[in-house]
């Protein structure tokens, strides 16, 4: 459980769409889900903690409510493990390149 | 705010975030004026240049990618093997072509008085509309489709709304579903902002400098325009933008050859199937749909009609692409993509088609970083249990099995049947058409519209229970 106060940079969360109310087209794996929103901004109260319905000024000033669900939230992607599938490429085409014999 | 309710609303929302009334250019049941909605709602090519180069947009370099066209001519027939070139269009302010089109929307935006912009879009369009934005002083929010009902999310996604939050937009991240245009709708109404759709005049006419600039450039150092240019192929606007450049630019001859990558049997809104692809964009996912009817869009008409402009329409595969961007990097010396790289993957497959004095041109690059990477994407597929070898492409299988080449002779191309295609957008238009019969104006827009001729329509009509009146309002 983390802990913001007024003007700290957080993540809420809210359902737009609950399961069942889903747009027609929708096909039926999604629609046994809700339809789930994520934004950014700064907590717009005294004080939040995680779990709890909270206030946020978003980048654009719009005030969003929602489930507070991270302080300071992190970016989690990254460059991935190295692929041992791509890892022999480059001296293939070098090879291939140069005149050497076929490759694979 | 239901479901239903916003959505009925859609034409008015629409009509004031864009301040296009479409409804000017309709004629008869299905036809519009293309060419006069292109002429009245966006900018000639000088006004346009002139407005991208205040934003540092576009001028991007042209680079001949000499070691992939010698690897493409040991591989080729004797005779074979075009020369290949490469629009570095990662040059561009957010890394990607899309500051084309972001920038004269933004710049139509700011002109008309908006305070802010809003843009649906999980692809590099996020990024280049938050870029323009912050250069013009806009507000910007970007809503994106990224996350799967287990919160899991694509990484090409989450970089790009990464890129956006640099740039200073607020990001509005969702779960999979075509409601994102619900929320998207509910957005513009709370704040006013301008729709900076992909698919308004603005945001097509804004591409069609690439293929202004591209045959200028190919002029210059061969003294005539470039015989094919190839193009990967989503929503539909790449293509038409381009080639509209280089209509624009005189070059008549020129092929223009769509590419997307090959993502059969994946429902685009299927919570399941989200994360099971690695590409977010450039794929048949989108290609077919917005080829087929581009008025799906989220603007009542889309400035982006594929049909129109594509002389060829060829897939490849993820594994494929993956190779290429390897290929780009070790050989050229250029990391970029991947996603991007679908054009340079059929283009090592074409040129081997052409003859060793021809030009090919792959008109864009796109930057590379955290999740957007081989590496990442292949991570994040095998973590979703699809399975990954190195053997031959055409094993691969969309959603289970990525093939990444054994050797370069493997890439090969598949065709897309054109003439289904234009058979399915016609279908498509009789759907719309309420009692059977269309105009004559009707017929003549849809024969345009699809790049097929007027007795093909008529026949293909015909056939599907349609009849041609004689009269506009038929």
């Amino acid at each position: 459980m983390a802990v913001a106060k007024q003007g700290d940079w957080v993540q809420v969360y809210r359902v737009v769409l609950p399961a069942g109310q889903r747009a027609p087209q929708v096909p039926e794996d999604t629609q046994k889900v809700g339809l789930e929103l994520w934004v950014k901004g700064f907590l717009a109260q005294a004080w939040g903690t995680t779990g709890e319905e909270v206030s946020i000024r978003t980048a654009t000033g719009r005030v969003v409510r929602g489930r507070l669900t991270e302080v300071l939230p992190a970016y989690s992607h990254n460059f991935g493990e190295p692929q041992p599938e791509l890892l022999d490429i480059a001296q293939e085409l070098r090879t291939l390149l140069k005149g050497g014999g076929e490759v694979g | 705010m239901g479901y239903q309710a916003v959505m009925a609303r859609k034409q008015d929302i629409v009509k004031r975030a864009v301040g296009i009334d479409y409804e000017e250019f309709s004629s008869g049941v299905l036809g519009f004026d293309y060419e006069g909605m292109m002429r009245q709602a966006a900018y000639s090519t000088e006004e346009m240049v002139k407005i991208q180069r205040e934003t540092g947009v576009g001028n991007t370099p042209l680079l001949e990618m000499r070691n992939l066209t010698a690897l493409a001519r040991k591989l080729a027939p004797r005779g074979k093997g075009a020369r290949i070139f490469i629009k570095d269009e990662a040059a561009n302010p957010s890394g990607s072509f899309k500051a084309r089109r972001a920038s004269i929307s933004i710049y139509h935006a700011q002109k008309n008085g908006y305070r802010g912009v809003i843009a649906a879009t999980s692809g590099n369009y996020g990024a280049a509309v938050a870029s323009q934005a912050a250069i013009r002083g806009l507000n910007c929010i970007i809503v994106q489709e990224v996350f799967d009902s287990r919160g899991v999310g694509q990484p090409e996604i989450l970089e790009k709304g990464r890129a956006c939050e640099a740039y200073g937009a607020e990001v509005v991240q969702l779960t999979v579903g075509p409601e994102l245009f619900y929320y998207f709708l509910v957005l513009l109404e709370e704040t006013g902002y301008f729709n900076a759709s992909l698919y308004t005049p603005f945001g097509i006419a804004g591409v069609e400098t690439l293929g202004w600039e591209l045959a200028g450039q190919v002029r210059e150092l061969a003294g005539r325009g470039p015989d094919a240019v190839v193009v990967t192929h989503a929503g539909g606007g790449n293509v038409t933008g381009t080639a509209r450049g280089l209509e624009k630019a005189g070059c008549k001859e020129t092929k223009v050859i769509g590419a997307s990558v090959d993502l059969k049997g994946l429902h685009m809104a299927s919570d399941h199937d989200f994360n099971r692809k690695s590409f977010t964009t450039g794929h048949t996912g989108f290609g077919l749909p917005f080829a087929t009817w581009p008025d799906r869009a989220d603007v009542p008409r889309n400035a982006a009609r594929p049909l129109r402009y594509l002389d060829r329409y060829v897939t490849v595969t993820q594994g494929e692409v993956f190779y290429m961007t390897e290929a780009l990097a070790v050989l050229e010396g250029l990391e970029r993509g991947p996603a991007g790289n679908t054009s340079l993957a059929a283009a090592f497959a074409l040129a081997q088609e052409m003859d060793n004095d021809q030009i090919l041109v792959v008109q864009e690059t796109e930057y590379t970083g955290a999740g957007k990477h081989p590496n990442a994407q292949l991570t994040f597929a095998r973590n979703n249990g699809i399975e990954i070898t190195r053997g031959d492409p055409a094993d691969n299988i969309p959603g289970q099995r990525i093939v990444i080449p054994k050797h370069p002779g493997q890439i090969k191309l598949k065709d897309v049947d054109l003439t289904r295609a234009r058979r399915s957008y016609l279908k498509n238009a009789a759907a719309l058409v309420p009692d059977g019969r269309v105009s004559q104006a009707d017929c003549e827009f849809l024969a345009e519209d699809c790049g097929g001729s007027m007795d093909w329509v008529k026949r293909e009509l015909a056939a599907i229970g349609i009849t041609t009146g004689g009269t506009k309002d038929g």
